[in-house]
């Protein structure tokens, strides 16, 4: 295994390229150094990218914010005005792990590594989340829902790297917020995740929303029908209950030991009822 | 191909050689010696091999050992002052808040640097921060107990 750590992205996007073996993209390594020792993954090139300056950053752009590919969970809930227009998104990468783990894990590495369960992604999927990749052929924008395809594939091609995530520039009265369902109370993968993203008009009605679940499906979801249940109402226990339907009938879920088709699906709507609420004190209070 | 890696080691600047696949734990346990550093899991479950990195608490089995080129590392070695034992050490003797010890340099890594950011933290605070520290012998009570007891020391309460 041969290890580089440019500190560009072109000559990153390079070397990936041009790689005849198996080449990864090393962030945090708290998914690719476990897959790597369990041989589940034997590389022959890894290429560091934390010596590039913009994955390692968190700057406000366009009035939104750039965060970098590689920022660690830890460095994201220190970053308060972060914090502040996207708590929900920061909680989300903030139950990635252990106090240790959150010291090196990132956004991109949990989108990156294609697991449907992944914390972070639905709550950057509900906060309409920009993906600028860079590749062989230069830099394009995607936006998170069109990244992941399938557990372990991505919509990403030989020698692309995720840079940054834009998060767009927030309306007043906008909250957003991310629940997961877990057996345990801490340290466990999520058997239903949701992200909620909303912004309420002068009047209290509901402008804009975006739902995304998570661990229901083979990808995360962005759930359109929960959103326009939600916009134009008041958000009221109606509404709520038609987002819940809505949730619930997007759910393609797995069957295992920590949650069957029907409790997953059942618990897809719950939850979703309970992210919007925090979602709408939020919006409320901003 | 050997990686020659320039680090600060507890304060001291420190050479090593080592492979591409081999984890900052595999380098400071196997090439450097310092075995203070637990191996409990491997990958990332347990805590065991918890170190600080640029002053950031991470697992050093889920890092690579070429990573740590010109950084700052700081590991159990470095807590105690020569003879003198670091409040957290000394209230972990007196609280019985170890038994078989695997467990317990990565536990006082991750409490000093809990510490170190929040000096007056809750009960609750000190069980979270923790929590990703197993112990398989103390029921974690008496490492709570003496994490809180060390604060409060510290503090000068
Ligand atoms: C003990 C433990 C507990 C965990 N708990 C959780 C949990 O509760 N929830 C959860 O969602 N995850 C959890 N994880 C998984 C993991 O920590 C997260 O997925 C984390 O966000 C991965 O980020 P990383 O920077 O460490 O990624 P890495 O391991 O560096 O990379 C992961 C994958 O993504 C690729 N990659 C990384 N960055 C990029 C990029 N910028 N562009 C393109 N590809 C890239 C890598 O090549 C690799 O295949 C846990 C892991 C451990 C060890
Ligand atoms: S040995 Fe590193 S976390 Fe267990
Ligand atoms: S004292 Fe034995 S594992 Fe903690």
């Amino acid at each position: 295994m041969r290890y580089e750590s440019p500190d560009t992205l072109e000559a990153a996007a390079k070397l990936l390229a041009s790689e005849s073996g198996e080449a990864r993209i090393l962030a945090g390594g708290t998914d690719l150094l476990v897959q790597i020792r369990s041989e589940v993954l034997s590389p022959a090139l890894v290429v560091d990218i934390k010596k590039v300056a913009e994955t390692r950053t968190i700057k406000e752009e366009a009035g939104g914010f750039r965060i970098g590919a590689a920022v660690t969970g830890a460095e994201l809930k220190e970053h308060s005005a972060l914090k502040k227009v996207w708590p929900g998104l920061v909680e989300a990468a903030n139950l990635i792990g252990s106090t240790q783990v959150q010291g090196r894990a990132s956004l991109g590495g949990n989108l990156c590594n294609g697991s449907p369960a992944a914390d972070s992604v639905p709550a950057m999927i509900a906060a309409g989340a920009v993906a600028s990749i860079v590749g062989p052929n230069g830099r394009r924008d995607l936006k998170v829902e069109d990244i992941m395809l399938a557990p372990r594939k991505l919509a990403l091609q030989k020698g692309e790297i995720i840079a940054s995530f834009l998060l767009p520039k927030r309306a007043p009265h906008s909250g957003d917020a991310y629940l997961r369902f877990i057996p345990r109370t801490e340290m466990d993968i999520a058997v239903v995740g949701c992200g909620v993203s909303l912004t309420l008009d002068g009047s209290g009605t509901c402008a804009a929303a975006r739902v995304s679940l998570g661990a229901v499906a083979a990808r995360p979801l962005l759930v359109e029908d929960a959103a326009k249940a939600l916009i134009g109402s008041k958000i009221d226990d109606a509404a709520l209950e038609k987002m819940a339907a809505a949730a619930r009938a997007a759910c393609k879920p797995i069957d295992d030991k920590r949650g069957t088709i029907e409790f997953r699906t059942d618990v897809a709507g719950v939850l979703a009822k309970r992210t919007a609420l925090i979602a709408l004190e939020r919006a409320r209070k901003g | 191909m050997k990686h020659h890696v320039t680090t600060t080691i507890n304060g001291d600047e420190t050479e090593f050689l080592c492979d591409t696949e081999q984890t900052l734990l595999d380098c400071l346990r196997d090439e450097l010696e310092l075995t203070g550093t637990k191996e409990g899991c491997g990958s990332g479950d347990c805590g065991a091999c918890s170190v600080l990195l640029d002053g950031r608490l991470v697992c050093s089995c889920l890092v690579l050992g070429v990573e740590v080129g010109g950084k700052k590392i700081d590991t159990i070695e470095g807590m105690a002052t020569g003879d003198k034992l670091h409040p957290l050490q000394r209230k972990f003797l007196e609280h019985a808040a170890l038994q078989c010890g695997i467990c317990t340099p990565g536990v006082l890594v991750a409490a000093k640097s809990l510490l170190e950011k929040n000096p007056n933290p809750t009960e609750t605070e000190v069980r979270y921060w923790l929590a990703g520290n197993l112990c398989r012998c103390t029921g974690y009570d008496k490492i709570i107990r003496a994490v809180m007891d060390a604060a409060a020391e510290m503090r000068g309460a």
